[in-house]
């Protein structure tokens, strides 16, 4: 056998030259019994958004809790209901389904299969099913840290903020950021002037989509010529088009920021490492593995799961390289601030915030 | 699939020019120069200079040929597709990529998990789209079927329209908006009006109707009044379609009550297809009405005298005008029928599936028919054997997904190599070796040059 692999080795690729392990040597991982599975809408569990990080918290109780995992992406809004009677028929214990869309068939395969169970992440429903669980954020609060951040490091006294599609889950971001700077302003007697929403109203920047980068580069090319510095973008992947117009507006000397969304962006979006702000962090993951964790444990119940500042749902995310940038009374603030809103002494309320 | 093989005088096309009501001096004039401009074409094609509506007719076009390439060329190009897709599900493969890593130490370890991998994969998607034997009962054995079924019915109504359309020299992109606007009507008829049962199932699918034969209808008049050109009309159309549906979705009239995402109500029960074998499939009414309108069409293009007009105009306008066909009055009608086709696309949207109307209302049975359309060579059955086909696929990849891991992807780059390959016909035949005219030359660089010179086959 050796003989074989070194004659091959010394012609040719050295990838392909292993040695053959022997027959019947297959390793036997620890098997449960235990299948979670889970829906993306059709974004796709590549999205950098919501349906990437319930996807990795499944992955990640795939790894810790040893379960077994079944995936499926939807294409489009056709393939809900058909991937989800496929999850249930392929003898899912937990099926977790992300996104509004989700909601009507998660809905219709829950009442139809009282025995399975279904987590849906970012919606609520009006009446609570039994055995369905839905995660949901109360974003605003983080995001009100961000905008606070924004309008406290801003040196042209101008930020913005734009959103991807006119949704609940993206305007609560959107509400918490103008509300933060418009606290910010009141506490200081500044003008700090907010681009791309205005919260009475209900309405601002948004791209249309969450796919399309260069009219997320745009939008934040007409911010900077607007005057403002610091840019957060909660459109999931466009977020990187704002990255690149203000990388090239670092590049032409101007000091400009950016704020992420959803998960760590120093982490997720390095390119965009020096630029970084923070980010509005909503930890969908550690949820989705929670949810897991409780129901192979057999303590499944339909409460919904509100992320908040208080249980670390929602979290500021460190300043890594910029931390220098942020002066240490406006970091003492936030964390005021950020416990006065975990006691209920500052209420950040925003229309799409969670009715519970 | 079945009448694939008589590529050119197909579907008793002698037969139907015979039986013509009242052949008059100027259509037997049509009739003849339809003929003589096609040679040995069968008069359905799209020549592009038809696109103009004005320019001489040219008989040999490229895109008469992607239309009407012969029954066999479909056949091979999916065959192709499905070799290459299941190399690339090997690719993809874990299994495979552990047995490449020592290749030269036992090849046949990595050739069984290339044919693994691709065999589960394609049984995967066979047991997701035909027959399951792991099924319990015989019910639950054909609900891929049935499923299949399903998601072939817009594509199938969707293809109509578009194969319609291409039969008079249009090539009609914009199933896609008239399937939208389709849905708004028939959507917000179902879940805003309060009308007893039946009433109101038929009110949804004549609004859906009259929404596709109205944004279908809309390009038909711009095009024969202004002479702009379809592709670019209905390209926008499907723009302008897609975002009014957008801005209605963010008016509270189009939203549940309470809520603010961009969702609409649910259609009432009475508005809904019903289901035709019971709750346990999702098969609706809609795909006994795809068949009716495949029967319909059928009847349209061989057996009537619009029909015929269409064809003449789409063979060649210049001579159908000659020969007293009003060129604009077809485009006008064949525009709007096909909008009224993909209008039923919509219908089964709303009122079979999805019951509520999102912005992915349309998903990409607009964009999918085309190719549909194309598999079927324009005619109405083979535009009903493609969706079928296509149904399967999309029904199969889920399973495909939950079995083996393939990501869908893979199931989409499939479908699109079927349409690359139909797309270049002398591809597929030099691949094959099918090329009569490519044979004869001195076989070393046969395959070579059959590709680089393929546009003249």
């Amino acid at each position: 056998m050796a003989g074989v692999a070194t004659l091959g080795a010394s012609a040719l690729l050295l990838t392909a030259c292993g040695a053959a392990p022997e027959a019947g040597s297959s390793s036997t991982a620890e098997a449960s019994d235990y299948t979670g599975c889970i829906v993306s809408d059709s974004g796709g569990f590549d999205d950098q958004s919501f349906n990437q990080s319930s996807y990795e918290g499944l992955k990640k109780a795939e790894t810790d809790l040893g379960i077994k995992v079944n995936q499926v992406e939807s294409k489009t809004n056709n393939d809900f209901e058909p991937n989800l009677r496929a999850m249930v028929s392929a003898g899912c214990d937990l099926t977790v389904t992300v996104g509004f869309l989700l909601g009507d068939a998660t809905k219709a395969q829950a009442e139809a299969n009282p025995d399975s169970h279904f987590a849906i992440v970012d919606f609520g429903y009006e009446t609570p099913i039994a055995n369905v669980k839905p995660i949901i954020y109360d974003t605003a609060q983080a995001a009100f840290l961000a905008g606070y951040l924004a309008a406290g490091t801003t040196k042209t006294g101008t930020v913005a903020t734009f959103g991807g599609i006119k949704l609940p889950t993206v305007t609560i971001f959107m509400d918490g950021y103008a509300d933060g700077v418009k606290y910010y302003n009141e506490q200081k007697g500044k003008d700090v002037k907010l681009l791309g929403w205005n919260k009475e109203a209900q309405d601002g920047s948004f791209t249309g989509d969450f796919e399309k980068q260069d009219v997320g580069k745009q939008l934040t090319q007409n911010f900077l010529d607007q005057g403002a510095d610091i840019v957060m973008p909660v459109a999931g992947p466009v977020g990187k088009g704002a990255g690149s117009a203000l990388k090239e507006a670092k590049a032409a000397g101007k000091d400009v920021k950016l704020i992420w969304v959803d998960s760590d962006g120093y982490l997720t979006a390095p390119d965009y490492k020096d630029i970084m702000l923070s980010s509005v962090m909503k930890t969908m993951g550690d949820a989705v593995e929670a949810v897991v964790k409780d129901d192979k444990e057999g303590n499944f119940d339909n409460t919904p799961y509100v992320g908040t500042l208080a249980n670390d749902g929602v979290q500021l995310a460190p300043f890594h390289d910029l931390d220098s940038q942020v002066p240490a009374e406006l970091k003492s603030e936030l964390e005021q601030i950020k416990k006065d809103i975990i006691d209920g002494k500052l209420k950040v309320e925003s229309e799409a915030s969670p009715k519970a | 699939m079945s009448e694939k093989q008589p590529p050119q005088h197909a579907e008793g096309e002698p037969a139907g020019r015979a039986q013509q009501p009242t052949p008059a001096a100027e259509e037997t004039a049509a009739i003849v120069s339809v003929d003589t401009a096609g040679g040995a074409m069968e008069p359905s094609a799209v020549p592009a200079t038809a696109q103009s509506g004005q320019l001489p007719g040219g008989p040999d076009t490229l895109l008469r040929k992607i239309f009407t390439g012969s029954g066999m060329v479909s056949v091979l190009a999916v065959l192709l597709a499905l070799i290459i897709g299941g190399l690339l599900i090997a690719s993809t493969d874990k299994q495979v990529a552990t047995t490449a890593t020592y290749f030269f130490a036992r090849p046949t370890d990595f050739l069984a998990a290339v044919w693994n991998a691709a065999t589960r994969s394609y049984i995967a998607l066979f047991q997701g789209s035909v027959f399951n034997p792991r099924g319990n009962g015989l019910a639950a054995q054909f609900a891929p079927f049935m499923e299949t079924l399903t998601i072939a019915t817009p594509l199938i109504t969707a293809g109509l329209g578009v194969a319609l359309a291409f039969r008079a020299g249009l090539f009609n992109i914009g199933a896609q908006g008239q399937i939208i606007v389709a849905g708004i009507l028939a959507a917000w008829v179902g879940f805003a009006l309060d009308l007893p049962m039946g009433l109101h199932l038929l009110l949804v699918l004549v609004a859906g109707i009259i929404g596709g034969a109205f944004w279908g209808g809309l390009v038909g008049v711009l095009k024969a009044r202004t002479g702009a050109h379809e592709v670019i009309l209905t390209i926008m159309f499907n723009y302008i379609a897609l975002y009014f549906l957008r801005y209605l979705l963010n008016t509270p009239a189009f939203q549940r009550p309470g809520e603010s995402n961009p969702i609409s109500p649910i259609l009432d029960p009475t508005a809904v297809y019903p289901q035709i074998f019971g709750s346990q499939y999702r098969l609706h009414l809609g795909f006994l009405l795809a068949i009716a309108a495949t029967v319909l069409v059928w009847w349209l293009l061989n057996r009537s005298t619009v029909g015929f007009e269409f064809r003449a105009v789409g063979a060649n306008p210049k001579a159908a005008q000659t020969a007293g066909i009003n060129v604009s009055r077809s485009t006008i009608l064949v525009m709007a029928l096909a909008g009224g086709l993909a209008g039923m696309s919509g219908v089964a949207q709303v009122a079979g599936t999805e019951k509520v109307l999102t912005d992915g209302v349309a998903a990409t049975y607009g964009f999918d028919a085309i190719t549909v359309a194309l598999l079927g060579r324009s005619s109405p059955w083979g535009t009903f054997a493609a969706g079928l086909l296509f149904g399967a696929f999309r029904a199969g990849a889920v399973q495909m997904q939950i079995q083996t891991g393939t990501p869908i992807d893979i199931v989409l780059v499939v479908q699109s190599l079927i349409v690359l390959f139909i797309a270049a016909p002398p591809l597929v035949r030099a691949i094959f070796g099918l090329n009569p005219r490519r044979r004869k030359p001195a076989r070393p660089a046969k395959s070579r040059e059959a590709a680089t010179t393929g546009g003249a086959a």
